[in-house]
């Protein structure tokens, strides 16, 4: 009996074992993204893999993993072998290349735009028919209104959320930092929860029904009104909100270790070509590809940007004012 | 909590009740048996029957076929695999471990005994978050032995290893704690007997100790396995979330979830419930095999 068993286990074990041999016959890359890309990415990787075929004669699996971006980071800080991280703000990458010492510092200038093949923006997503009557910035603040965000710790769009909010109020009141924070922190006092990633926002806000305006990517938002239907929710653009710009890269460290470097540079241009930019298009996010951009102009709202270089004096800077421990952000949503 | 011990309680709670229905002056009024039946089954129907329904209706709902696309899928096949071989091997893990504790602790004194008894328990009463956090700072590439295995080219956290660790420490009580109660509560005369007879220790154990646990063993075994295929937190603190590689069932439902695939979210949670309801169906199995075997026992 114990030796019919031991056949039985071996028998799974080499199995199992083939199973990898199997896998490994092919390239694997493991892009580490942010949490409201994955339907982006899923176009993406088909195509690639396609195009990477045709010219290289050699099969390619993009495997995914989706999270709030500092919490990605964090896990590629860990040990997560990415090949490509493809997050939220530059920031998060930042902190890859300080404390992973995994790339470079100076990532952000190897490919164009910032490195960020794609820029979008934060819009509100309200019920339908606007019950609230919410039309821009100062109608968050008021008494009683209910305001979905993700957290600003482990979210990157969360951060864009924080800062689109605080550069209103910066513009609004002539630039005067205690009535941003005023503002800002009146905000923050209307926000019941605090989900880790944006995807988790959305599904508080649309299927748990909790929650008057949800702050969100206006990818996120279009993508939310085309998966559940224009009959549940619709997009307030406000009058001013913040240019977001969402960097890629390859990480150095481990490609060099997997050999993978050129899929995975190809993979980033081709997130840039005209057929990656087309792809972007449709899955709502503004490509950068001039030509592109034209054809997919209609379907984003026009909305007065302003970038985080400007307001902001850059993502380091931002975050070490705002969203470090004891930052401008834990003074204000302690403060509650 | 032992199978035995529970099984003799609830026949010994049948017999009592029989015996205060037939008396006229133990007997409860109608209303107030009808009653605590009816509170105790609506409970039972709004919190755990009502659930288990809508799991298997929401997943039905775009249909048979949209339903069998959403367990085919590779991504969902690959969680599978991936949460049968944790289990695999995390359970037989558990079982070695569980016994020796068990073996241990009700047939020897030594000192300390106390604290590994309370050691056995940690699991328990520590969140799986932190168990997960645990093996990040201790196996992540910034942890204790992170560099070292990096240079061995080692793989523990976000992959499987590390998805297989966070699973026996969460499991890690479940056999132990069903044996030590039973075996202490049998004590330690029929091994004496047996070794004074001539027998060695390992005959001992193959034929006295283990007949008598086997049926409190395999309870805490299908306890042990359920937790193992059905945990999330610790699992996903170290899983990475790589799709169609360390993500597993619970991690996928998840996704899936997030990903307004709400049909084959459910899909995959039904296929989670099933695999619940087997090892529900496999204790009760256990259960009532244990109560004949005690009755026979009594009538011998």
């Amino acid at each position: 009996m114990p030796i019919k068993w031991l056949n039985r286990i071996s028998a799974i074990v080499l199995s199992a074992g083939l199973l990898s041999i199997a896998a490994r016959a092919e390239v694997t890359l493991l892009n580490v993204s942010y949490d409201p890309t994955r339907e982006l990415y899923q176009d993406i990787n088909a195509a690639f893999a396609k195009r990477w075929e045709a010219s290289a004669k050699e099969k390619v699996v993009i495997k995914q993993s989706h999270g709030g971006a500092a919490k990605q980071a964090r896990a590629v800080i860990d040990g997560l072998e990415a090949d490509v991280v493809t997050l939220a703000l530059a920031y998060d990458i930042d902190e890859i290349a300080a404390r992973g010492k995994l790339l470079p510092k100076e990532w952000q200038k190897r490919l164009p735009h910032n490195s960020s093949p794609y820029t979008s923006t934060i819009v509100f997503l309200v019920r339908k028919g606007n019950p609230r009557a919410i039309k821009d910035w100062p109608d968050l603040v008021k008494p009683g209104l209910s305001v979905i965000t993700p957290n600003p710790k482990t979210s990157g769009g969360a951060r864009w959320n924080y800062l689109a909010a605080w550069g209103y109020a910066l513009k609004a009141n002539g630039n005067d930092e205690g009535k941003a924070r005023e503002f800002v922190t009146k905000l923050y006092k209307n926000v019941p929860i605090l989900d880790s990633g944006a995807r988790g926002s959305t599904t508080t806000f649309v299927e748990r029904g909790i929650g008057d305006v949800l702050l969100a990517w206006e990818n996120e938002a279009l993508l939310a009104i085309k998966e559940l239907g224009p009959e549940k929710v619709e997009i307030v653009v406000p009058s001013v909100s913040i240019l977001a710009e969402p960097p890629v890269t390859v990480v150095d460290k481990v490609v060099d270790k997997r050999k993978t470097r050129k899929v995975a540079e190809a993979y980033l241009e081709f997130l840039y070509s005209p057929e990656g930019q087309d792809l972007i298009g449709k899955n709502f996010y503004r490509p950068t590809l001039a030509e592109v951009a034209a054809r997919y102009e209609k379907q984003f709202p026009k909305v007065a940007l302003f970038n985080i270089e400007d307001v902001f004096g850059g993502w380091q800077k931002a975050q070490k004012t705002h969203f470090a421990d004891g930052g401008l952000f834990d003074q204000i949503y302690q403060k509650q | 909590m032992a199978a035995s011990a529970s099984t003799g309680a609830l026949r010994a709670q049948r017999d009592s009740a029989t015996r205060f229905e037939a008396n006229a002056a133990t007997r409860e009024s109608a209303w107030v048996k009808w009653s605590v039946l009816g509170v105790s089954l609506t409970f039972f129907v709004v919190f755990l029957l009502l659930p288990l329904v809508a799991v298997f209706f929401e997943a039905l709902r775009k249909g048979m076929q949209a339903y069998l696309a959403a367990l085919s899928d590779s991504d969902a096949l690959a969680a599978l695999r991936l949460t049968l071989l944790t289990a695999f091997i995390a359970v037989p893990l558990n079982l070695v471990f569980g016994v020796a504790a068990a073996w241990a602790i009700a047939k020897f004194d030594f000192p300390g005994k106390h604290i590994l008894i309370t050691l056995i328990d940690l699991p328990f009463s520590v969140s799986p978050v932190i168990a997960g956090l645990i093996y990040v700072l201790v196996f992540g590439a910034q942890g204790w032995f992170g560099s070292w295995l990096a240079g061995h080219d080692l793989k523990i956290i976000f992959a499987v290893p590390g998805i297989v660790l966070a699973t026996v420490f969460v499991t890690f009580p479940f056999v132990a704690r069903e044996l030590i109660p039973l075996m202490q509560a049998q004590g330690k005369e029929e091994e004496e007997a047996a070794i004074v007879l001539g027998a060695s220790g390992f005959k001992t154990f193959w034929r006295v100790t283990l007949p008598n646990i086997k049926w409190g063993l395999l309870y805490g075994v299908i306890l042990c396995n359920a937790r193992a295929m059905g945990e999330f937190g610790a699992v996903s603190v170290v899983s990475g979330h790589i799709r169609g590689e360390t993500n597993t069932l619970p991690l996928h439902v998840e996704i899936l979830y997030n990903e307004y695939s709400f049909a084959a979210a459910f899909a995959v949670a039904s296929l989670l419930a099933l695999l619940a309801l087997f090892t529900l169906a496999i204790k009760s199995y256990v259960e009532s095999k244990a109560r004949t075997v005690l009755v026979d026992a009594d009538h011998s």
